[in-house]
């Protein structure tokens, strides 16, 4: 069942794959498959600020699954695909951890800055940049599965500004 | 995580000599910005110039220092990358510190003003 689920969340996302790696859940794998995901995606081409915010977002989920999803176990297999649509990237991460708390996609709110220095949060940015960044952000626990998907607009015009 | 520094005067620049400061350097990041404000002079500048990446755990580590480096001690920062500049601007960060274009800019006044 967990199977069926998990190919059926594959068939909902039409596009060319151009991304799909499978790698350990730690920070030196996850750095590599970044740099390996973002080596191609340059290659589309993309613009630089798409570039941008595509590493960003990237980066902040596969750390949240290291760092959450399997935080207890230590270690664990991360799958990240990546589909190219018409006017978006669109991605999928799959892990086998930690169901995300209330199983929802936490919801990353922007912080106070209007406190005094020594208030000023170190963290939790995350999932803002995640929400600032993202369209179509969706979580699913698929069995003993997290998927989470969500779409990155890339514009019309690959070479631009 | 390789940090080095130049003072002139009041002021000391702190060039990170990295290409990220993510989540696998964040503590490191953190831990050496400590001891260089520890000793420093009243007046700091982060070189972020080499820096093409910072992710929500460097951002936090930033903040750590500028918080770290107290009262008595002002961490400014200077040469944001366009991504970097981005989670500054979206965490609206960039209203919290100062942020020069480059280090030039600040070096600069302060080598007139002497």
């Amino acid at each position: 069942m967990g199977n069926e689920d998990h190919t059926q969340g594959r068939r909902a996302m039409p596009g060319a794959p151009v991304v799909h790696l499978f790698f350990q859940a730690e920070a030196s794998a996850v750095r590599r498959a970044l740099e390996t995901a973002m080596a191609v995606l340059r290659d589309l081409p993309l613009a630089a600020d798409r570039v941008g915010a595509v590493e960003i977002v990237l980066a902040e989920v596969l750390n949240n699954v290291v760092e959450h999803a399997y935080a207890e176990r230590g270690q664990g297999l991360v799958e990240l695909e990546v589909l190219r649509e018409a006017t978006a990237l669109s991605f999928r991460i799959g892990d086998d951890g930690r169901e995300m708390p209330q199983g929802m996609v936490p919801p990353g709110a922007a912080h106070d800055l209007d406190v005094r220095d020594s208030d000023l949060p170190e963290g939790g940015f995350g999932w803002f940049l995640i929400h600032e960044l993202t369209e179509d952000l969706v979580y699913r626990r698929l069995g003993p599965r997290n998927v989470l998907t969500f779409r990155i607009a890339i514009g019309g015009d690959p070479a631009g500004r | 995580m390789e940090l080095s520094y130049e003072d002139t005067g009041e002021l000391r620049v702190i060039t990170v000599q990295e290409d990220r400061i993510d989540a696998a350097v964040a503590i490191q990041f953190k831990d050496r910005m400590r001891e260089l404000t520890d000793t420093a002079p009243p007046r700091l500048l982060l070189d972020l110039s080499r820096v093409s990446f910072l992710d929500s755990s460097g951002l936090g580590a930033v903040v750590a220092a500028f918080k770290q480096a107290g009262p008595e001690r002002r961490l400014e920062l200077a040469g944001l990358t366009p991504t970097v500049e981005k989670v500054f601007k979206l965490t609206r960060m960039d209203s919290v510190f100062t942020i020069h274009a480059a280090v030039g800019d600040v070096t600069g006044l302060v080598a007139n003003a002497s």
